[in-house]
C-alpha cells in the first residue's frame, strides 16, 4: 500500500504532533522554515548595531548595563536560532553567507538610524513589543527546535520592552525637551514598528501555506492590529501622541482604526535603500572578515592541544 | 588559509544540584573548553545552571525516526507494568 508521506504529515500537524528535525518534511516545509528562521537570527544580529550605538552614551551606569545586557540577549537569540537553523540542513557559515551577500534578508526595521537616546526608549517600547508580539505565537510553531528557541527567546524579551518602556516614562516625566525627545522617537519609530508585520493578508502569498503547516498561528494583519490596541494605552500613560490621525476606535469591531501605511517606504526599504542599509551590512562584513584570524587561531590552538593530549595519553 | 568551520557541540545544563543535565540547544566551538565558555554566556545568563556538559554533536547516535514504531509500540499493550492493573480491596487503603 501507497503511503502518503505529505498526508500523514499533515496529519501530524494537525494533531498538534510537534515535528523534529530527523522526521520526513515536505521540502518546502523545510525552506520556508530556513528562510523564517535564518531571517529571524540575521535579525536578531543586526539588531544589535543600532542600540550598540547608544552604549557608550548611556546616561548613566543603570541605563548603561540594562542596554549591554539587553544587546547581549540579542546576540544569544540570534545563537539561539541560528542553532535552529542549522537543524534543517543549511551550515552557520552558508546563512552569513547569505547575509553578507544580501541574499538573505533581516527584518527592515534595524536599517533606521538612532538619532537620540530617546531611541532606545522608543526601541524597546515599540521594535520588542511588536517582536514579542509575533514571537509569543512562535513558541507553538510546529517545528520543534524553532519552538524551544522562541520559549528561551520569549522569556527574555519582557525585560526588553519594560527597560524601553521605563526610558520613554522617564523621559516623559522630565523637562519639556525630554519630552519632546520622546514624542520626536515616537514619530520616527512608529511607522516602521507598524511594518513589522509585514505585508497585508491580501498581499502576504505564503501565509496561508505557513497557517496550515502551523508555522505561523496569527496572520500579519491579526497581530499587527493587537499590537495597535494594546500599545495606544500605552502612549496614553506616557502623554504621547501616536502620529496616525486616523487613529479612532471603533466600537463596532472592537479595535482600533488606523491609518494607510506607506507600503512604497516599506518596499523600498527592504530592496536595500534605507537609511542604513549599507551601514549595517557593512558593519556586519567587517566584522565576520576582522575576525577571521581569531577563528584561525582558535582553531589551530584547538589542533595543538588535542595533539598534545594525544602524545601525553600515549606516553603514559 | 581557508576557514574551517568550528564544530558543532550540543549543551547539558544541570539547573541545580539534585537534578539531571537536560539538553537546552547547542552552538559552535573550537574545543570543548571553548564550548562551555561559550555555553556559559549564552545558556546561563540567569542563573539557569549550576554545571554544564557539552558534547560534541558528531558523538550523539540515535534511533530513526522511522524505527519508532518497532521500538516503542510493543511497551504500549503491557499495562500490567502499572500498579493500576492489580485489584485489590478498598480497605487496603494504600499499597
Amino acid at each position: 500500500m501507497e503511503i502518503n508521506l505529505e498526508e500523514q504529515f499533515q496529519k501530524r500537524i494537525d494533531e498538534e504532533v510537534k515535528i523534529e528535525p530527523r522526521d520526513w518534511m515536505p521540502e518546502k516545509y523545510r525552506k520556508t522554515l530556513l528562510r523564517q528562521i535564518s531571517q529571524h537570527a540575521h535579525s536578531e544580529i543586526v539588531g544589535m548595531l543600532p542600540e550598540g550605538n547608544w552604549i557608550t552614551r548611556a546616561p548613566n551606569l543603570r541605563r548603561k548595563v540594562a542596554l549591554l545586557a539587553k544587546v547581549q540577549d540579542e546576540a544569544g537569540h540570534g545563537l539561539y536560532l541560528y542553532s535552529a537553523a542549522e537543524t534543517l540542513g543549511m551550515s552557520r557559515d552558508e546563512m552569513l553567507e547569505e547575509l553578507h551577500t544580501g541574499k538573505a534578508k533581516y527584518s527592515s526595521i534595524f536599517n533606521y538610524p538612532t538619532l537620540t537616546w530617546a531611541d532606545m526608549g522608543a526601541i524597546g517600547w515599540l521594535v520588542d513589543g511588536a517582536a514579542i508580539m509575533n514571537q509569543v505565537p512562535l513558541c507553538r510553531t510546529s517545528y520543534g527546535p524553532y519552538a524551544r528557541a522562541m520559549v528561551r527567546v520569549c522569556k527574555e524579551e519582557s525585560f526588553h520592552q519594560r527597560q524601553g518602556y521605563e526610558i520613554m516614562l522617564t523621559l516623559c516625566k522630565g523637562s519639556e525637551e525630554q519630552k519632546a525627545m520622546a514624542q520626536d522617537a515616537l514619530n520616527r519609530w512608529w511607522w516602521p514598528s507598524i511594518m513589522m508585520f509585514g505585508p497585508n493578508d491580501d498581499n502576504s502569498p505564503n501565509s496561508a501555506q505557513s497557517m496550515k503547516w502551523k508555522i505561523k498561528r496569527f496572520s500579519n494583519d491579526e497581530l499587527r492590529q493587537k499590537f495597535v490596541d494594546v500599545t495606544v494605552a500605552q502612549a496614553e500613560i506616557l502623554g504621547l501622541t501616536i502620529p496616525d490621525k486616523d487613529l479612532k476606535w471603533n466600537e463596532a469591531r472592537g479595535h482600533y482604526d488606523f491609518g494607510a501605511i506607506n507600503w512604497d517606504e516599506f518596499n523600498n526599504v527592504v530592496a536595500g535603500n534605507g537609511p542604513c542599509n549599507k551601514q549595517r551590512l557593512k558593519a556586519r562584513v567587517d566584522a565576520w572578515e576582522k575576525g577571521a584570524w581569531v577563528r584561525e587561531a582558535a582553531t589551530a590552538y584547538a589542533e595543538k592541544r588535542a595533539k598534545r593530549e594525544k602524545n601525553k595519553i600515549e606516553a603514559a | 588559509m581557508t576557514n574551517k568551520e568550528w564544530p558543532l557541540w550540543e549543551v547539558f545544563i544541570r539547573a541545580k544540584q539534585g537534578l539531571n543535565h537536560k539538553h537546552v540547544g547547542s552552538l559552535h566551538a573550537a574545543d570543548y573548553q571553548m564550548a562551555i565558555e561559550n555555553a556559559r554566556d549564552v545558556y546561563t545568563r540567569r542563573l539557569e545552571g549550576v554545571s554544564i556538559w557539552v558534547v560534541e554533536s558528531k558523538y550523539i547516535h540515535a534511533n530513526e525516526p522511522s524505527e519508532q514504531d518497532a521500538l516503542f509500540d510493543p511497551a504500549s499493550d503491557k499495562i500490567y507494568r502499572h500498579p493500576t492493573f492489580y485489584v485489590l480491596p478498598e480497605e487496603l487503603n494504600h499499597m
